[in-house]
C-alpha cells in the first residue's frame, strides 16, 4: 500500500511595526529585560487595550498578497490560560470571525511542479513574554518585553505534500513579508516560527489520516528533516500495522527526531470569547483599496514581468525576486543600462559574488545600481572593454569610489578610434615578419598572437571587436 | 464647622466664590466627619495629608470656575479606582498593599477640575456584591440603621455621603452598584449610558457592563460631577466619542408632556408594599409637573438576573486571571511549584463571593457550555435591550419604577442565600445589560426609618433630559434632603481609626 504525505502549516509572523498591537510601547527585539513594557502589557488592574492600526493594515496586507477574502467585520477575542509569561491570563487573538479567509498561494519547487496551497485563515493576535527556567538557580525569569508584539498567524490548508514544499512554501512566506515589509520573517530570531501538522494516508484515500503536530522548529532545513523524520516514523507504524497517536511532538535538532511532549494533558480548553474591550474591527472597502494600492510589486508579479518583458530566464528571474532588494536593485540598474540580460549577468555573477564574499546585504553595496547601471551602458557604447570594467567594477567595490571617477583618473577608456587601432595593428605586424610569413602559409591560430600584441601594445583597452574586424582587413591586405 | 456638611457641591461652589469659606476648612471640616463616623467603615484609607495640601493649593489657585468647576470641592473615590497616589485594594486580600503607578482617568479628570481626594472607599471585593457584606477588610454599616447594609458594591461610597463625610462620591455601576445602595442610603445615584464615561483604572469586574458614575446629595450635584468625569477617553476603545453638554443645567420645563413608561413586569408581586406607594407617589409628582404615564411591557424582564448571572461572572472570571500571585499583589508563601503558586495565591487571595463568580463564569465559557449559556444570554440580552429601546421608540420618553424590591436589610439576612441576595438587583440589571442611562432619586421614608429610592431611565445618550427631569424633582419634593439621626451631631464615635491614614 503506498501513502501519501499530508502537511498542513501554521505560521506566526513577528510583524515589525514600532509599537505593540495594543499598547504604545516599543515592539522592537531585544532590550533590557522589562524594558519594553507599560500599564497595558503588564496586564496592571484598571488597564485597557487600544489596537494598533498598523497592525490591521499589516493583515490587509498579507491577506491580499495570499489572495485572501479579507473580512468587512471581524472581532478579537481571549483565549485564556495560565503562565508567568502570559500577564492577563489570556491571550487576545482572533477566533471565530479572523480578518483574512479563504486565500491561496502558488509554491514553486527548484524541481518538480508548482503546487498551489489554500489559505485557511490569517488572524491577528499579541505574542506572549519570554521565560528563562535556571535550572541551578532552581527558577524561572519572566521578560514581558515580547508580551504584546503583534503577530499574524497563517493557516495554511493541509494542502502540501512532501518536507520540500514545506520549506519552499515557508521561503515564500517568508519573501511575501519582506516585500511587504511587514516583518522580516527570520526563523533564527523568532519572527517566523512553524508548527507542522502531519499525517499520512493511502493514496487515493480522501479521508484524511491521524495527524500529530511538530513544534520547535527554527530553520528552514529543519522543517524538511523534522517532516521527512515524522513521515518516516509515521509510515513504519502504518506498515506494521499500529496506530498513529494524535499527539504534539518536539523537534530535536541535535538528532533530527521528534519526540513527544510527555507533559502535555489533552487538548486544552481556551473558553475563547469575544473580548468586550475591543469593538469589532469594520474594514470598509475604502480601506483596503488604499492599502492595496500603497502595497509594493509581489515577487510573483516582478518574477512574471522580467520573464515576459525583460526575457530574462525562469532561473535568474527566481534569483533576481528571492529578494525585494536585489529586485529593485536589478530594476534600478536596468533603467540605467537598458540593458536587461547584461544586468542580470552582471548582478548575479559579479555583484552577488564579492558581496557574498564580504558578507554585505545588497542595500550595503558600494557600488549602486545606478553606476553599475552606467558601467554596463559604457561597454555596450564601446567606450570600455568587458575585461576593464570588471576590473573597475572590483576596484569601485573596495574603494568606494564611482566607477566614473575611477574611469576618468586612469584613462581606462576603451580605444575604439579606427586609425588609432589601425596604427597599432600595423605597427605589430610591422615588427612580427616571422609571425605574419607563417600565418600567410596557412597558420591561422597565429593570428591570436596579434591579437595578444595589440592588446600588450594598447595596454588591455583596445576595443577587441574593432581590433578584430581592422586585423582582418590588414591581414587581407598582406594576403593579397 | 458642621455647617458645612449638610451642602451640596453646588453650594459649597457657591460659598467657595463669594469666599464665605476657604477649601481649606471644607476639607478640614469634612476630614473630622470621617474620623467621628469612622465605626460605619466607609473609607479603607483616608488622604489626611494629601487632602489638606491640596485644598491649601485649591486656595491659592483661586475660586472654581467655568474651567476647574470642581476647585476646592471633596470627593471620595470607590477603591477600585487605580490612584497613583496611596493604595487601590478593590476591597480584596490579594491588593491591600497594592500601589498603582497610574491614576484612573475619571479620577483624573475630577483632580483636573480642581477637586479634593478625601480617600478611598469601601465596597464589596472586586465590586461583586449588593450589601458591602463582601469587603475583605470590614463591611459598611448603613448610616440609618448600623444593623443595616448601606447595599452595594458601592456601599462604602453610598455610606460616606449619607454620613456626610464628603458632599459627592464616585462609585461604579454593573448590575446596580450604584444606583442600589443609593436607594438604601437615601442619597441620589446616577449611571451614565455605557461609553460615556472611560474605563481606564476602573479595575474591571464585568467589562461590557461596568460603568463609574456618582453618588451624592442632588441631582444637580451629581449631573455636574457626572459631565466633568463623561467624554471619549482614547486609552479605552469603548469610550464614545459623544458631546457632553452641561448636565447640571436642567433643560427648561423638562417634565412638561413628557410621557413616563412604567414597565408592568415592574410592578408585580414581592416588593414591599411601602416602596410601591413611595414610587407611586413619585410618578404622580411628576404628573403634577406636566408628564404623563404610559404602561409599557418589557416582556424579557423575567430574564434578566439569569441573563446578568452569566455574563457577568463569565466576564470577570476572564478579567480576574492577571491575579495569579506572579507579579504584583498577593503572594503565597512558601509554594513549592507553579501550580500551587497559582492555586494557594488565589485560594488565599479571594473571598468567597468572588471565587463563587469565578467558578461560574468559568463554566459557561467552557467548551460544550459555552453556547448554552454565555452565547444564549448574549442573545437574551439583546431582546432585553430591544424591548427598551422599542418602548422608547414608540412609547415613552423615560420609564419610571422602584430601584430596589426591599429597603436595607440587616446585615447577614441575605448571606446564607446568594440567590436571595442577587433578587435585590432586579430594577437596576436590565438597565445595566442595556447600557442605558439611570439615576435613582429618594422618594420616601419606610417605616422601620429607612429610605426608598425610585430610578428614572432614559434613552441612550439622553443625560441631559434625564437629570433634568430628576432636579425638577428634587425642587418639588424634599426626600433628598433627609439626614440620618445623629449624624450632624459633633459628638466622635469614639472608635479607633480602621482605615488607613496617611498621616
Amino acid at each position: 500500500m503506498n501513502y501519501e504525505t499530508v502537511i498542513g502549516l501554521e505560521v506566526h509572523l513577528q510583524l515589525s511595526t514600532e509599537s505593540k498591537i495594543f499598547s504604545a510601547s516599543s515592539a522592537e527585539f531585544g532590550g533590557d529585560p522589562n524594558s519594553h513594557i507599560d500599564p497595558v502589557t503588564f496586564g496592571l488592574p484598571g488597564a485597557l487595550p487600544v489596537l494598533n492600526r498598523k497592525v490591521v493594515e499589516s493583515a490587509i496586507m498579507m491577506g491580499l498578497a495570499l489572495n485572501c477574502e479579507i473580512r468587512r467585520s471581524n472581532h478579537f477575542a481571549r483565549k485564556h490560560y495560565f503562565y508567568p509569561d502570559l500577564p492577563k491570563g489570556y491571550q487576545i487573538s482572533q477566533f471565530e470571525e479572523p480578518i483574512c479567509e479563504r486565500g491561496q498561494l502558488l509554491v514553486r519547487l527548484e524541481e518538480g511542479p508548482e503546487r498551489v496551497v489554500g489559505i485557511t485563515r490569517i488572524h491577528m493576535e499579541e505574542d506572549a513574554g519570554k521565560s528563562m527556567h535556571d535550572g541551578r538557580a532552581k527558577c524561572s525569569f519572566v521578560d514581558l518585553n515580547r508580551a504584546g508584539v503583534p503577530l499574524l498567524e497563517i493557516v495554511s490548508e493541509p494542502d502540501i505534500r512532501s518536507s520540500a514544499e514545506a520549506a519552499a512554501y515557508l521561503k515564500t512566506i517568508r519573501r511575501i513579508a519582506r516585500y511587504l515589509g511587514i516583518s522580516d520573517g527570520n526563523m533564527e530570531e523568532g519572527s517566523l516560527r512553524c508548527d507542522a501538522n502531519v499525517s499520512l494516508r493511502p493514496v487515493g484515500e480522501m479521508k484524511f489520516g491521524v495527524r500529530t503536530e511538530i513544534k520547535n522548529i527554527n530553520s528552514f532545513k529543519f522543517v524538511e528533516r523534522a517532516i521527512s523524520y515524522e513521515v518516516a516514523r509515521q509510515l513504519s507504524i502504518l506498515k506494521s500495522g499500529g496506530e498513529i497517536v494524535q499527539e504534539t511532538r518536539l523537534f530535536d535538532s541535535g538528532n533530527g527526531t521528534t519526540h513527544s511532549m510527555r507533559s502535555k494533558e489533552e487538548s486544552a480548553d481556551y473558553r475563547y470569547f469575544p473580548d468586550p474591550d475591543l469593538p469589532p474591527i469594520l474594514v470598509e472597502e475604502r480601506w483596503v483599496t488604499a492599502v492595496r494600492a500603497r502595497m509594493p510589486r509581489l515577487p510573483e508579479d516582478l518574477r512574471a514581468m522580467f520573464i515576459e518583458e525583460l526575457g530574462l530566464s525562469e532561473y535568474d528571474a527566481s534569483v533576481l525576486t528571492a529578494e525585494r532588494e536585489d529586485a529593485e536593485y536589478f530594476l534600478a540598474c536596468c533603467q540605467e543600462s537598458k540593458n536587461a540580460k547584461a544586468s542580470c549577468n552582471w548582478i548575479t555573477s559579479e555583484l552577488f559574488g564579492l558581496l557574498r564574499k564580504e558578507n554585505l546585504e545588497t542595500a550595503h553595496s558600494p557600488v549602486s545600481a545606478v553606476d553599475l547601471g552606467k558601467l554596463i551602458a559604457l561597454i555596450d557604447e564601446g567606450a570600455i572593454s568587458g575585461k576593464m570594467a570588471k576590473e573597475v567594477f572590483e576596484e569601485s567595490f573596495r574603494t568606494g569610489a564611482s566607477p566614473h571617477d575611477i574611469i576618468q583618473s586612469k584613462g581606462l577608456k576603451q580605444i575604439s578610434g579606427d586609425g588609432e587601432i589601425r596604427e597599432m595593428i600595423v605597427s605589430v605586424l610591422d615588427s612580427s615578419p616571422v609571425q605574419v610569413a607563417d600565418f600567410l602559409s596557412g597558420k591561422d591560430k597565429v593570428r591570436g598572437y596579434f591579437v595578444g600584441q595589440v592588446m600588450k601594445l594598447s595596454k588591455g583597452s583596445a576595443n577587441p571587436a574593432m581590433v578584430n574586424s581592422i586585423l582582418d582587413e590588414e591581414l587581407d591586405k598582406k594576403k593579397r | 464647622m458642621s455647617e458645612v456638611l449638610d451642602l451640596t457641591v453646588a453650594q459649597l461652589v457657591q460659598k467657595l466664590i463669594t469666599r464665605e469659606i476657604s477649601a481649606v476648612e471644607i476639607t478640614e471640616s469634612y476630614l473630622a466627619q470621617i474620623e467621628s463616623q469612622m465605626h460605619l467603615g466607609c473609607y479603607l484609607s483616608v488622604w489626611h495629608e494629601n487632602a489638606l495640601k491640596a485644598a491649601k493649593e485649591a486656595d491659592s489657585a483661586g475660586a472654581p470656575s467655568p474651567e476647574f468647576p470642581l476647585r476646592g470641592i471633596p470627593l471620595a473615590i470607590k477603591d477600585i479606582f487605580t490612584t497613583s497616589y496611596g493604595t487601590t485594594t478593590c476591597g480584596s486580600q490579594f491588593l491591600h498593599e497594592y500601589e498603582s503607578p497610574f491614576t484612573a482617568t475619571c479620577v483624573q479628570r475630577l483632580l483636573d477640575a480642581g477637586g479634593i481626594v478625601l480617600g478611598k472607599t469601601n465596597l464589596d471585593e472586586f465590586a461583586m456584591g449588593s450589601s458591602n457584606e463582601n469587603s475583605s477588610f470590614f463591611p459598611v454599616k448603613n448610616p440609618w440603621d448600623v444593623s443595616r447594609v448601606p447595599g452595594g458594591s458601592s456601599g462604602g461610597s453610598a455610606a460616606a455621603v449619607a454620613a456626610r463625610t464628603c458632599p459627592v462620591a464616585l462609585g461604579t455601576d454593573t448590575g446596580g452598584s450604584i444606583r442600589q445602595p443609593a436607594a438604601f442610603c437615601g442619597i441620589t445615584g446616577f449611571k451614565p449610558t455605557y461609553g460615556r464615561v472611560s474605563r481606564y483604572g476602573l479595575v474591571a469586574f464585568a467589562s461590557s457592563l461596568d460603568q463609574a458614575g456618582p453618588l451624592g446629595l442632588t441631582a444637580e450635584d451629581c449631573a455636574l460631577v457626572g459631565r466633568v468625569i463623561s467624554g471619549v477617553d482614547p486609552k479605552d476603545s469603548t469610550s464614545v466619542a459623544r458631546e457632553v453638554t452641561r448636565w447640571e443645567q436642567p433643560l427648561p420645563e423638562s417634565c412638561k408632556g413628557l410621557r413616563i413608561g412604567i414597565p408592568k413586569e415592574y410592578f408585580l408581586s414581592g416588593i414591599d408594599p411601602e416602596i410601591s406607594l413611595a414610587v407611586e407617589s413619585a410618578a404622580r409628582v411628576l404628573e403634577v409637573l406636566g408628564a404623563e404615564r404610559v404602561e409599557i411591557s418589557l416582556p424579557h424582564t423575567e430574564y434578566a438576573i439569569a441573563t446578568y448571572y452569566v455574563i457577568a461572572p463569565a466576564e470577570a472570571s476572564s478579567n480576574l486571571a492577571r491575579f495569579d500571585g506572579v507579579r504584583y499583589a498577593k503572594r503565597a508563601a512558601g509554594v513549592e511549584s507553579l501550580e500551587e503558586l497559582y492555586l494557594r495565591s488565589r485560594s488565599e487571595g479571594f473571598g468567597s463571593e468572588v471565587k463563587r463568580r469565578i467558578l461560574m463564569g468559568t463554566y459557561v465559557l467552557s467548551s460544550g457550555y459555552y453556547d448554552a449559556y454565555y452565547l444564549r444570554a448574549q442573545k437574551v440580552r439583546r431582546l432585553i435591550q430591544q424591548d427598551f429601546l422599542s418602548a422608547f421608540e414608540n412609547s415613552c420618553d423615560l420609564i419610571l419604577c422602584p430601584t430596589t424590591p426591599t429597603v436595607a436589610f440587616r446585615h447577614g439576612e441575605n448571606s446564607a442565600s446568594p440567590l436571595q441576595m442577587y433578587l435585590n438587583d432586579v430594577f437596576t440589571i436590565p438597565t445595566s445589560l442595556a447600557g442605558l442611562p439611570a439615576v435613582s432619586l429618594p422618594c420616601g421614608m419606610h417605616s422601620e426609618g429607612l429610605p426608598i429610592g425610585f430610578q428614572l431611565i432614559g434613552r441612550p445618550w439622553d443625560e441631559h433630559r434625564l437629570l433634568s427631569v430628576g432636579q425638577e424633582f428634587q425642587q418639588e419634593t424634599t426626600w433628598h434632603s433627609g439626614v440620618p439621626i445623629g449624624i450632624l451631631s459633633s459628638s466622635s464615635s469614639g472608635e479607633s481609626s480602621k482605615a488607613r491614614v496617611d498621616a
